[in-house]
């Protein structure tokens, strides 16, 4: 059976900003894919697919595979379009990693994106939630996040002020990042005194509403090396939706599905000791707390531990494990884009190409994707090829 | 090749199409599809190792559509689970695909809409550019109108011929446990029904439905000896221009495209004679038409003499749509994985009453977007 071995080749993305009243959608489209296509030193005419993501009902643009084709190059070609909400974006990788090892194609466009801007986020949001049961009750995004902020914070003693430390290291790692929203570091106290949005939830705490975009491509074997000298070579995924209703949700366990994904993911890859073992992290964070109860469901530390590896600096920039060098979610959030966002930055990060936010001698790099009732998608890229 | 002589379909399960189904919930129907396809595959849940949904937002009235029917496809379960957007027959290629990346073994694909809750009109207006194109009131109905008057314009077809589409495929679907419409038309009925966008009337138009199917892709050795074990021989897809004046609308370049790499891969040279049924995308009387000139079956502008002689009827040389196809019920989104579960049951012998002798070859076909932007054409066999 076929099974071709399939690297990330050339990344792009746009400069991502609240408002890009200076491109629509078709456009902030066209931006991250001739950057991409730059990267890899490729024109269009390389590309044999193209996969698309972004969530309908932000832009209200109806079958946006066929809408996009100016913008991302799929006139006479091959394209499908995937969405699974704060997931599309690794679900986007995921589908252009399986279209590539599938055999089937040799160089696929993956493309996520999101212009939030023409959106009302939180109203297309409510609408994903049982209409009967959960749309009353948990209106959006942030009011689930505040629950299980505060079921973490009761069960494990964890602080606001442990909270705001992930945002406080996100922020300052985006002044590295030229392509990130916000690149303003922001301190404890900043956080702290922000305007409160769902106890314990404060403005700083919460990722932005963004315009922008990114394409990745994935080339096979046989290609691989000849577009990229360091390609970045997928060694796994996984993606867990186990629940579709906010009441089936167990709010005191650190994100089942992410454990559930972390735990398949590492089997598949032979990795024993994370927190050793990869070298950087690209997690979808949507809020400050998720960097705490989320990377122990990583298996970075034990239960309630993730405080102390914060404080002692385990994962800043310099640290053992640096998460988020891009600046991550807290900073940037093209919702459609944001996790594809995070399989481009660890990619960018075997390869080498991260400039001002390079983390030194990257071999293995972890991504992570957050959407749906409390989703979660993994992905492994290394600098060596699979076996 | 590209491996696909080792993916096999082994199970398909289809709800009955009606125009409306109150009882059901998306999760009722999706439920039922799948129970069906597992019952057919003789498999568990169990045995699925992922799974990929298919919906639509619009048509859903609910973003992250797939967590209406996450719950009843087995997601619960923790199996690895992705949601493609748009026709079935695309899902279908990529749970395929998923499965010759070695990732996985068995791949159940899911399809669902309820258009009885839907607004047509409203949705498909949504495909089109908000700023040039929406003001003026494009919709599915009306842009398929402008595309048969260019069809017939450019190749002399006759309103009649586009007709007879409709007469055919309603009597076929009498035949059809599943279908929607049972009822035989005249080509008179076809031709004095109301008008809905000149050219079109009522009996060229497909139906609103509710409904939902399910299929069972699999790449494992043993799959190949499973009793229903159908082959899949060739796929391709591939999108044409966005704007419709990007396009001559006559023409299905993106079908000729997506055909020509499908019939590569199953080594078909002369679609006419070596394919023994065809299910394709019949939203409109004379799309079926356009469509048999895309892949192939006859040269631009022979749709016409191809139905007048009959070579696509239930007794001609390729019966197309022996089920009824969507003129005979039209759940969109589900609507092309059901052509490739009709191929699937001819393919077997398990069609019923609407089975074609004899069939060692069967073509599925499944579309996206306005006037057939995008095509997705599947070769399966024995």
């Amino acid at each position: 059976m076929a099974k071709e071995k399939t690297a990330i080749v050339a990344t792009g993305q746009t400069h991502h900003r609240s408002s890009r009243l200076d491109v629509n959608g078709i456009e902030l489209i066209h931006e991250a894919v001739t950057r991409c296509l730059e990267d890899g030193e490729l024109t269009i005419d390389d590309i044999d697919a193209v996969v698309i993501g972004n969530m309908d009902h932000f832009e209200g643009i109806n079958y946006v595979d066929t809408w996009s084709i100016d913008g991302s190059g799929a006139f006479m070609k091959p394209i499908i379009k995937v969405t699974t909400g704060g997931t599309t974006g690794s679900t986007v990788g995921h589908c252009g990693y399986h279209l590539v090892a599938s055999g089937m194609f040799d160089k696929v466009l993956a493309i996520g994106w999101e212009k939030n801007s023409e959106s009302d986020t939180t109203a297309a949001i409510t609408t994903a939630f049982d209409p009967i049961w959960d749309r009353l009750v948990f209106a959006g995004a942030i009011s689930g996040l505040a629950v299980e902020a505060m079921a973490y914070m009761v069960k494990y003693g964890a602080t606001e002020k442990d909270a705001a430390r992930v945002a406080v290291r996100d922020r300052k790692h985006a002044t590295n990042n030229p392509y990130a929203q916000l690149r303003k570091e922001v301190s404890i106290e900043d956080v702290m005194n922000s305007p409160m949005l769902s106890d314990p939830i404060k403005l700083l705490d919460v990722c932005p509403r963004t315009d922008g975009a990114c394409a990745v491509v994935f080339a096979s074997e046989q290609y691989a090396e000849k577009i990229c000298d360091r390609p970045a070579w997928i060694h796994g995924i996984s993606a867990k939706h186990p629940y579709n209703y906010l009441g089936d949700y167990d709010w005191e366990d650190r994100l089942p599905s992410m454990q559930m994904a972390s735990k398949e993911l590492y089997a598949k890859a032979g990795i024993k000791e994370p927190l050793k073992e990869i070298d950087v992290m690209e997690l979808y964070l949507p809020y400050s707390c998720a960097g705490l109860s989320w990377i122990e469901a990583l298996g970075l530390c034990g239960p309630g531990q993730a405080p102390k590896l914060l404080w002692d600096g385990v994962t800043d920039m310099g640290g053992e494990l640096p998460i988020n060098p891009s600046g991550g979610v807290i900073a940037t959030n093209c919702i459609g884009a944001t996790a594809l966002l995070r399989i481009s930055e660890a990619a960018v990060q075997v390869m080498g190409r991260g400039g001002k936010r390079q983390v030194p001698d990257v071999n293995t790099a972890l991504a992570s994707g957050f959407g749906g009732c409390f989703w979660s998608d993994v992905t492994l890229l290394k600098s060596t090829k699979p076996k | 090749m590209n491996g696909v002589e080792d993916i096999t379909i082994i199970g398909v399960g289809q709800t009955a199409i009606e125009r409306e189904k109150p009882a059901d919930t998306f999760a009722d129907m999706a439920y039922e599809a799948v129970t069906k396809a597992l019952d057919d595959a003789g498999m568990s849940i169990d045995d699925i190792d992922n799974i990929v949904t298919t919906s639509n937002d619009f048509w859903d009235g609910r973003t992250i559509s797939s967590m209406a029917v996450n719950d009843a496809v087995g997601a619960g379960l923790g199996k690895n689970i992705t949601t493609v957007e748009g026709d079935g027959t695309f899902s279908a290629f990529y749970g395929m695909c998923r499965i010759l990346s070695g990732s996985y073994k068995n791949s159940l694909i899911v399809t669902h809409v309820k258009g009885s809750i839907s607004d047509n009109i409203h949705i498909t207006n949504g495909i089109f550019d908000p700023i040039y194109m929406r003001p003026i009131g494009l919709d599915s109905l009306n842009t398929a109108a402008l595309q048969m008057r260019r069809y017939m314009a450019k190749y002399g077809i006759s309103e009649e011929q586009c007709a007879k589409v409709s007469v055919k495929n309603h009597a076929n679907a009498l035949k059809n446990p599943y279908a929607q419409i049972k009822k035989t038309f005249t080509l008179e009925d076809v031709m004095d029904s109301r008008l809905i966008a000149d050219p079109l009337k009522l009996l060229d138009c497909s139906p609103i439905s509710d409904g939902a199917a399910a299929v069972i892709i699999s790449g494992e050795e043993s799959a190949k000896k499973h009793k229903n074990a159908v082959k899949v021989r060739g796929v391709g897809y591939c999108a044409d221009a966005y704007f419709l004046g990007d396009r001559d609308l006559a023409d299905a370049n993106a079908l000729d495209m997506a055909a020509s790499r499908a019939y590569e891969s199953a080594e078909i040279v002369d679609p006419l004679s070596e394919i023994d049924v065809a299910e394709v995308y019949d939203a409109f009387s004379y799309m079926e038409l356009m469509w048999y000139e895309g892949l192939g079956f006859c040269a631009p502008g022979g749709g016409g003499k191809l139905i007048d002689r009959g070579v696509t009827e239930m007794d001609g040389k390729l019966p197309v749509n022996p089920s009824g196809g969507l003129l005979s019920g039209h759940p969109v989104i589900t609507g092309g994985l059901i052509r490739l579960i009709e191929a699937c049951l001819q393919v077997r012998g398990d069609a019923g009453d609407h089975q074609v002798k004899g069939v060692k070859t069967a073509l599925a076909h499944g579309v996206n977007g306005a006037c057939g932007q995008s095509h997705c054409v599947w070769i399966v066999g024995r």
